[in-house]
Parts: C-alpha cells; sequence; structure tokens
C-alpha cells in the first residue's frame, strides 16, 4: 500500500471514533437536503402536465429507488472487500447497510403501489421493472436472514459476502428493465445519455431528495457499524477500557 | 501472486461468469419476459392465440366510444402501423386519453380484442402545463406548416388553437 494507509481506518477500534465524530455531520445535511428537497419538491415544482398534484409521490419514489440500487452495490463491494482482503470491518460495514437497503427497497414498492393505483390504474402488475425490485427486496431480507442464522460472526459475512455478489446481477437487469422489454413502467426520466425529461425544480427537488437519503444512509450505518463493532469486539482491551471510561 | 490476487480473480471470474449466465437466460426467456403485445405483434401471429395476455399501445385520436348502456367503451389501439378494437367493460384509470399509452389484459375474440383489464401507460416526461401546452402547440404549428407544403407563407398563429385543458 502507498503511504496514505486505508487500512489504518479498516481497524475496528480506529473506525469507531471516526464514524462517531463524523455521524452528527451527516445527520445535519441529511435534515438540511431532506428539508431543501421537500420544500422544492411540494411547494415550488409546478404541477405536472398529465398526472397533476399526483406525480409529487417521485420526490420519494425515485431516490428510494436509487438508493436501494445503491446500497446493494455498495453492500456488494464490501462483500468482495470481505473476501478478498478479510478485513474484519468489511463484513460489519455490509451488514451495518442491510436494513437501510432493505428499507429503501420496500418504500419504493410501497410507494410505487401507491402511485400506481391512481395513475396506471393497478397496485402492481407482475412486469420486469416491479418484479425485479421485489427480488431485491427479498435479497435484502435473505441477506440478513443468512447471516443472522450462522452464529460464528466471519463465516456469516463470507456466507453473506457471497449471496451479495450472486444478487449484484439483479441491479444491472432492474435498471435497464425498461429498456430490454415492454413494460407498464415508464422509461427513466434521468439517464446518462440523454438531457433530463422534466422540469427544472422537479429535478432538484428529486436530486436533493437523493442526497438526503444519500446523507441518511450514512448516518445511520455509522450508527449501526458503531453498535456491531462493540458486540463483536467487547472481549478486546480497547472495548473494555471505553467501557470503563464511561 | 498472492491468495488475496487469487481470491480477486476468483471473484472477478465468478462475477463474469454469472453475468454471462444470466445474460444467456434472460436472452431465452426474452420472448416471455415481454409484459405485453403490440398491434403489430398480433397481427404477425405473435400473440398466443385463445388465452389471455396484453396488448399495449396508444389509444387512437377519436375512436372512444361509450356503449348506451354507459359501461362498455371501445377503442382502438394503435402502434401506428397497425390497429387493434378493443371492447371494454369497466372503470377506465385517470390517465386513460386519447393519444395516450395503454395496456390492456383480455382475449381476442374474432378480430375485436375485448379486455378485462384497462391500465393507463404514462410517459417518463414531466413538465408543468404551460410548457405541455407550448409543445404541443410547437407540435401543431409544425404540422400544420407541413400540411400547407412550400405554397403560402405560414400564419402566425396568434389564436391559441383549440386549448386541451389536461
Amino acid at each position: 500500500m502507498s503511504n496514505l494507509n486505508l487500512f489504518h481506518y479498516a481497524a475496528p477500534a480506529t473506525f469507531y471514533p471516526l464514524a462517531g465524530r463524523l455521524r452528527p455531520l451527516f445527520v445535519a445535511l441529511a435534515i438540511l437536503f431532506g428539508a431543501a428537497g421537500l420544500w422544492l419538491g411540494l411547494f415550488v415544482a409546478p404541477t405536472d402536465f398529465q398526472q397533476g398534484e399526483g406525480y409529487r409521490i417521485i420526490f420519494v419514489h425515485v431516490p428510494a429507488s436509487w438508493m436501494s440500487m445503491f446500497i446493494y452495490c455498495a453492500m456488494a463491494f464490501w462483500g468482495a472487500m470481505n473476501l478478498v482482503f478479510n478485513t474484519r470491518l468489511s463484513g460489519m460495514m455490509a451488514q451495518a447497510l442491510a436494513p437501510t437497503g432493505a428499507l429503501f427497497a420496500f418504500l419504493s414498492l410501497w410507494t410505487g403501489a401507491l402511485w400506481g393505483k391512481p395513475m396506471w390504474g393497478t397496485w402492481w402488475v407482475w412486469d420486469a421493472r416491479l418484479t425485479s425490485e421485489l427480488v431485491l427486496f427479498f435479497l435484502y431480507v435473505g441477506y440478513m436472514a443468512l447471516v443472522a442464522s450462522i452464529d460464528d460472526p466471519r463465516r456469516a459475512d463470507k456466507a453473506g459476502a457471497v449471496l451479495l455478489l450472486v444478487g449484484v446481477v439483479n441491479i444491472p437487469i432492474i435498471y435497464f428493465s425498461v429498456q430490454w422489454w415492454s413494460t407498464l413502467h415508464q422509461g427513466a426520466s434521468i439517464s446518462m445519455t440523454k438531457a433530463p425529461s422534466m422540469a427544472h425544480t422537479m429535478l432538484w427537488g428529486m436530486l436533493l431528495m437523493a442526497l438526503s437519503f444519500w446523507m441518511y444512509t450514512i448516518a445511520v450505518a455509522f450508527a449501526r457499524v458503531r453498535a456491531i463493532i462493540l458486540d463483536r469486539e467487547r472481549h478486546t482491551d480497547w472495548v473494555r477500557a471505553l467501557v470503563r471510561q464511561a | 501472486m498472492k491468495s488475496r490476487h487469487k481470491r480477486l480473480a476468483l471473484i472477478v471470474g465468478g462475477l463474469a461468469a454469472l453475468g454471462v449466465a444470466a445474460t444467456l437466460v434472460l436472452n431465452a426467456f426474452n420472448s416471455n419476459l415481454v409484459f405485453f403485445f403490440s398491434p403489430t405483434d398480433v397481427a404477425a401471429g405473435k400473440a398466443p392465440q385463445g388465452k389471455t395476455f396484453r396488448i399495449g399501445g396508444m389509444v387512437e385520436q377519436g375512436s372512444v366510444q361509450r356503449e348506451a348502456d354507459g359501461v362498455t367503451v371501445r377503442f382502438i389501439v394503435t402502434d401506428t402501423e397497425k390497429t387493434l378494437p378493443v371492447a371494454y367493460k369497466g372503470i377506465l384509470p385517470d390517465l386513460f386519453q386519447e393519444g395516450k399509452g395503454v395496456v390492456a389484459q383480455g382475449k381476442l375474440e374474432g378480430e375485436r380484442f375485448v379486455a378485462s383489464e384497462v391500465l393507463a401507460k404514462h410517459d417518463e416526461n414531466y413538465m408543468p402545463p404551460e410548457a405541455a401546452k407550448a409543445v404541443s402547440d410547437a407540435h401543431a404549428r409544425a404540422a400544420a406548416n407541413k400540411a400547407e407544403g412550400d405554397g403560402a407563407a405560414p400564419l402566425p398563429t396568434g389564436t391559441p388553437a383549440a386549448a386541451t385543458a389536461k
């Protein structure tokens, strides 16, 4: 490794206080971006020409869907790190992210259903986009169940990492489902290849909400990873010293 | 080669193999993953015969007719190449409109598609009504100019042409 040793921060004993110091910053940013995004989305953004006010659920639905996919990729990354470098922290990071990823997948499905009923005329259809997102939710739940069912935490992390890496094929399927197959779900309004097909204030409201969800994810993941570190390292001297100080 | 390099190679190789497998499987299932058939597919006989399936396309302009009983609706689904007449008895979703997307589930009965469920399919464009009107006016002007040909100079359409409030 180079002089900047990233593995230094991969030691739970150094990461624990770092996460604790950074967490309030991410909480504040999440609240700030969330307030700005909701204000833009609910008060400033114009009414849509075909869906009226009902489209405003997009400000939760799309950022939640993005995060559900992104968090899975982040977990798969930590899973790969765990298998390759055998670092203790990577498995804990994957576990700390899982409930938030499941929450966003659930939010995405629910807000989608609430949106689909008035606009499409149905809560649910088995089209490729909706089905693959449901599979993603099951992957999150399956990962948490698998990790919880193995007593040895290091073995649990390894098994979970394999599941995460296998499940990662689902992410491009979700993303491209609306292009590859004819689906009831419409195509992407925002993509890397073309200009966004929505009004500017709508777009900004959505991006701010996505940033807010992102900051929220980091904040809760840090809180959760601190709890996991304490639990797993409870027999070490530094945790004993920490407890004695408190 | 360190053991962690070996593990990394194993993971990369495994993911690549998995990706190829997934691609092959999805290609094999391709026709079954289609949520709806277009009127062109139906005309070409690709749609299942005597079984329930979905058709999708646009509701043709001016084709929506209500029967005297008040609940039966007839309309034509088009994909701009072929058309298919549809009959449906029930409540239509709010976004069901002429010129907009629709997905209907049902069966072919002769030449007519009898739907048991009709869903609206909207596009990925979101904009304020004024912007939508500006776009549709611009389209209307372009169409008018085209129709007039190169003869007369295009008239500046000062009066908004039949403001379709949506």
